[in-house]
């Protein structure tokens, strides 16, 4: 089926401000629709009141509100603009709260305005705790014991049904606010009065606790031929009771057999038709009993999610813009896959590595929240790894968090010889931030992979991979530096010992470890994110290193400058950075020069393969970078863009003679790294990555009217003229 | 251990045996599923082949009694990236490699797959050999090139059955004449060029007694038993190279409902009068798509099979097409317009791969009502 030509202008909202579970994806998500809809010869008109997005920017959408997503300015914009249709699965659960608002209020009927994608009916009945239920005993599937209760008196009426732990989770809210997991009455009470305070329509479900069970999700797409694709299994490494923004994820599923894995396939299909989500993507939860393989549906996200853009990011397929295509009328079989060039959307990405999302987050900022993950979310970032096995993938993954640690051991945050063991047991027993080196003790005091997994529920797939980790590093340490050689350095880094790591284990430094490779020979090679796991060849040059035979790094002669990302979310660091990187990247494509992005953040557009002329989704660390130089040769690094991360590797950079391109690093960094730099840069503009934050500039500009004052970046008089790395201009 | 493969073009990875010394050839084929490795090693349309996963990690979830896809392991040999050895699962009953080492299969681990894989998607599928006891490349590339290879070879009398037998649910049955299967509504025939247990499962399921039959089975025999349908399996190799089936099926067609699946279908292609070709590297993998032309919509399939059906060969008036490959264009079903036969190049049975085309089982089902 050919796209709609009955609608020409399309809605849609975006996400507002960054709150915990709901971050810079959506602008990732939001950005590819509103490319793909205008791509497409629709008007699109954009409300968000976010303006450090790539999607607010003027040149993205057709006409952009920067105003509060609220149903009554939602309801303003549609009286002024009079579109034919509103998208809204593309912005979180804010844009799908606000529209079903929006629909209520009868302003859609009013303006004869169409739900694409999924409409009222449909969203209530997948985000309804009740409707959901009765859908998915129609189509045979089981979900977990509960309840549905308005008041607290019911809420203990339930519990003695249900018993203890019982978990709560409030309807129509974000990420599971003001939820969690109640172990007895007052908890229980605790939880609910804050629920339903949260719930949109003062609903709470009660429902029997899986803690232990193995959870799982399905990205799942429909077009309006009723085509249904897979496009990315996920499996938690933390067994259920963890939200999963909170878990450390793994794609594809690790442990399931293909019997089990189709089940949980044709259950998604199936919950995908009779939710009634029309077209674009949906994600849907599963929970299976490592006992028996008993399987139950948790809950289904009839949008894109944060979920859509890990697997995006993980399999290469762009799925909020193909949503946006399916959305208005096209069927996967017509669009093509950008990545091949060859075949079409219509298929099942196979991915031929292993990838890893760690979250991150920020407890010591907040020393009034305890530091216990539950069914709420409260990671503020996360950072995706991607290695030809787990182990490697995992040990990138710690190094790309940037919390300190370069790898799973090997670093003095791992010495907890003078923790108490029970106190150890407790925090391998409740998930907390902290458990993952709690872990790496636990392999140290040999508690064995059994007595680990009854304390953690984790997968003992995955204790016998850290078991494999840990023993390697008791090998490194027993070889020491000199055994450090051939086969066997090969064999340690492909297991994802960074050179910081086994420089700690072998009591040497790090450029030791650098030099002894360099002497070996032991590079990494780089290998291409496909889709398709090499069966066609691929046009985007989107990499990840391993340590194997073949390279397939496609090294061009012409100008070329590489752009260090921001990494993941923290807490002073959001999109803003992102936002930085994104137009130093448009920028350098303008004038003809490569742009190379290197970053470890899935959740932002610049991680997107269209981005920049090549991606590297690699660790922020100085060996990572240094390897993608070596083999790129770029005529200069920027580093002021993504924040803290980059400016902190500046002055190894710099010490390895790579040309960092305007700031000259020595002011950057070194000892009061910030005043030093602040000092030293009061003469600049506006510029200042440590001085002015990139939000501070924004904010006022965006919020003018956008049409009245146009204002770009032009990064490159920066580093032609002078140390400043951003300025705006007005065009006007 | 150490390993090394050797390919015909003079290619050479290195690896490790996980299931001890050993030396063998074959031709080297990909396959993308990212689950589903014991049904594909069990999958008798893999013989003479050395397979390669594409999929990094093998092993996780161990092997298990029910996913087995024949009697044994077909496979010439399997190479992965990284052997998990612990298997992680509820139904595991044992590790791959003593499933492996049992039925004296080389396993080998350590290899950098995906640079093979792109080695054959450029190259093709090659005639390869894996050793651990000869470690001289030039040797090893001396012998791939005297290995037989698979064009022109009859394997289906190799892989068939020598004797008939039953479906039951408790597997198969020595028998004859629907004596030993368990009852059912419709009875079928089925051609056992290579067959996967999924498919007699699919049928049983559906109410059929289903009888499998050697390759050699003659169209007077299969008269005899008087069937309401006749199944015709996947199997390896050169559709080319199998004697004697194609005219079987020939004399059968006007008489009977006909399926086929994979090496069944181009059976028929070449009972209607047509001819098939080998494909470049084939197709092997749980996530190919197909539209089914009569309704529009598309399926993901199953796929194993490096030969195809020249949809030109055939004659127009006589055959329709019904599949088509979205990947690449090429064949993937078709029914015949005066008889009672349809069949498809994709595996609707599945093991391992989305249920997507099951479909097709109760078409086949329907056409027996009919």
């Amino acid at each position: 089926m050919p796209k709609r030509t009955d609608i020409h202008k399309i809605l849609i909202i975006g996400s507002g401000p960054i709150i915990i579970s709901q971050a810079c994806e959506f602008d990732y998500s939001g950005t590819q629709a509103v490319t793909a809809l205008k791509e497409e010869g629709y008007e699109v008109v954009l409300i968000n009141s976010n303006p450090a997005t790539i999607m607010t920017d003027p040149e993205i959408a057709d006409r952009t509100y920067i105003e509060p997503i609220t149903p009554e300015m939602v309801a303003k914009i549609i009286e002024k603009e009079r579109p034919d249709a509103l998208l809204p699965t593309l912005g979180g659960q804010t844009g799908l709260n606000t529209a079903i608002k929006v629909a209520e209020m009868g302003v859609l009927e009013k303006y004869n305005v169409e739900m694409l994608a999924a409409d009222v009916d449909v969203i209530k009945k997948a985000e309804g705790r009740d409707s959901f239920r009765e859908a998915m005993y129609k189509i045979g599937l089981k979900v977990p014991e509960s309840a549905i209760v308005h008041t607290i008196a019911e809420s203990r009426e339930a519990a003695d049904k249900i018993g203890f732990p019982i978990i709560v989770r409030p309807s129509f809210t974000l990420g599971g606010t003001g939820g969690g997991v109640a172990y007895n009455s007052q908890e229980l009470d605790d939880m609910c009065t804050a629920g339903l305070d949260l719930s949109l329509n003062t609903e709470v479900m009660l429902e029997r606790s899986l803690l232990g069970w193995k959870e799982y999700e399905l990205e799942v797409m429909r077009d309006r031929n009723d085509n249904v694709v897979i496009i990315c299994s996920i499996e938690n490494m933390d067994a259920m009771g963890v939200h999963t923004g909170d878990s450390i994820t793994v794609a594809p599923a690790q442990t399931l057999s293909d019997r089990e894995y189709q089940e949980m396939r044709d259950a998604s299909i199936a919950i995908i038709r009779e939710i009634g989500v029309e077209t674009g993507g949906s994600n849907v939860q599963f929970a299976i009993n490592p006992e028996n393989g008993e399987q139950m549906i948790i809950e289904m996200n009839p949008r894109v999610s944060r979920s859509s853009a890990l697997a995006s990011k993980a399999t290469g397929f762009p799925i909020a813009k193909i949503a946006a295509k399916l959305a208005v009328g096209y069927t996967l079989d017509e669009i093509t896959n950008d990545i091949t060039q060859e075949t079409y959307a219509a298929f099942e990405p196979t991915i031929d590595y292993c990838v890893i999302k760690i979250p991150r987050f920020t407890f010591e900022k907040f020393p009034e929240t305890e530091d216990v993950l539950t069914t709420a979310m409260k990671s503020v970032g996360e950072t995706m790894a991607i290695g030809r096995t787990f182990k490697e993938a995992l040990q990138k993954g710690f190094r790309s968090l940037e919390i300190g640690i370069s790898g799973f051991g090997g670093h003095a945050k791992f010495e907890l010889d003078d923790r108490d063991q029970r106190d150890l047991e407790l925090k391998l027993k409740t998930p907390n931030s902290q458990r993952i080196f709690c872990l790496h003790e636990a392999l140290v005091r040999d508690m064995g992979v059994e007595r680990i997994y009854e304390l953690t529920a984790i997968d003992p797939w995955y204790l016998h991979n850290l078991q494999q980790i840990y023993n390697m590093e008791l090998e490194i340490k027993e070889k020491g530096f000199k055994g450090l050689q051939g086969d066997f350095l090969r064999k340690v880094k492909q297991f994802g010992f960074s050179d910081d790591q086994l420089a700690y284990i072998t009591g040497t430094s790090e450029n030791d470890i650098w030099q002894l490779r360099e002497e070996q020979q032991v590079k990494p090679v780089y290998k291409l994110v496909d889709t398709c796991a090499a069966e066609f060849e691929a046009h985007t040059p989107y990499y990840y290193s391993t340590f194997e035979q073949e390279n397939e790094a496609r090294s061009t002669n012409g100008r070329k400058v590489m752009i260090l990302g921001g990494g993941p979310n923290r807490i002073g660091q959001g999109i803003e950075f992102d936002y930085c990187c994104v137009h130093a990247s448009f920028a350098l494509r303008e004038m003809g020069i490569e742009s190379i992005m290197v970053n470890s953040n899935p959740e932002t557009v610049s991680t997107d393969y269209d981005t920049s002329d090549k991606l590297y989704f690699e660790p922020l660390t100085r060996e990572d970078v240094m390897h993608i130089i070596d083999t790129e040769k770029p005529e200069g690094v920027i580093v002021q863009f993504g924040g803290q991360t980059p400016l902190n590797l500046a002055v190894a950079l710099d010490k390895m003679n790579v040309p960092i391109l305007g700031t000259s690093p020595m002011p950057l960094t070194g000892p009061k790294t910030g005043n030093a730099s602040r000092n030293s840069c009061k003469s600049w503009a506006c510029c200042n990555p440590i001085t002015t934050r990139p939000e501070t500039v924004l904010r006022p500009w965006k919020s003018l009217n956008a049409s009245a004052i146009q204002w770009w970046f032009v990064p490159h008089t920066f580093w032609a003229d002078g140390p400043c790395a951003l300025s705006i201009m007005s065009r006007s | 251990m150490k390993a090394l493969i050797a390919l015909e073009d003079g290619a050479i990875f290195e690896g490790e045996s996980f299931t001890g010394a050993g030396e063998t050839s074959g031709e080297i084929v990909f396959n993308t599923g990212m689950s589903g490795y014991q049904e594909v090693l069990t999958d008798p349309s893999y013989t003479g082949q050395i397979v390669t996963m594409t999929y990094p990690l093998i092993g996780n979830y161990g092997v298990n009694e029910e996913d087995n896809e024949s009697d044994r392991i077909q496979v010439e040999a399997f190479i992965v990236k990284e052997y998990n050895a612990i298997p992680c699962n509820y139904r595991a009953t044992g590790s791959l490699a003593d499933f492996l080492k049992k039925e004296n299969i080389l396993g080998i681990e350590g290899v950098d797959t995906r640079a093979l894989t792109r080695h054959i998607r450029v190259a093709g599928a090659l005639r390869g050999i894996i050793s651990t006891k000869d470690l001289d490349p030039d040797s090893l590339v001396a012998k791939a090139k005297a290995s037989p290879g698979l064009v022109g070879r009859d394997l289906v009398k190799e892989v068939t059955c020598k004797e008939p037998y039953g479906w039951t649910i408790k597997g198969p049955v020595a028998g004859n004449n629907f004596s030993s299967c368990d009852p059912g509504k419709h009875k079928i025939v089925c051609f056992d060029l290579g067959l996967k247990y999924n498919q007699l499962r699919l049928l049983a399921e559906r109410d059929c007694a289903v009888q499998v039959v050697p390759a050699t089975t003659s169209a007077e025999e299969v008269m005899a038993m008087n069937p309401d349908g006749i199944f015709l399996s996947n199997g390896p190799g050169d559709p080319a190279g199998v004697e004697g089936v194609i005219e079987t099926i020939r004399a059968l067609l006007p008489e009977k409902p006909v399926f086929g699946i994979c090496l069944g279908h181009q059976i028929l292609g070449l009972a209607y009068g047509g001819t098939t070709y080998k494909l470049k590297f084939g197709h092997r993998g749980a996530n190919q798509p197909v539209k089914d032309l009569l309704t529009g919509k598309v399926e993901v399939t199953s796929q194993n099979h490096g030969f195809c059906v020249d949809l030109d060969s055939l004659p127009a008036d006589e055959v329709e097409l019904t599949h088509v490959n979205l990947n690449d264009n090429s064949l993937e079903g078709m029914r015949h317009k005066k008889f009672n036969a349809f069949s498809v190049q994709h595996h609707p049975e599945n093991a391992p791969g989305p249920h997507d085309s099951i479909y097709l089982f109760d078409r086949f089902i329907e056409t027996m009502d009919e």
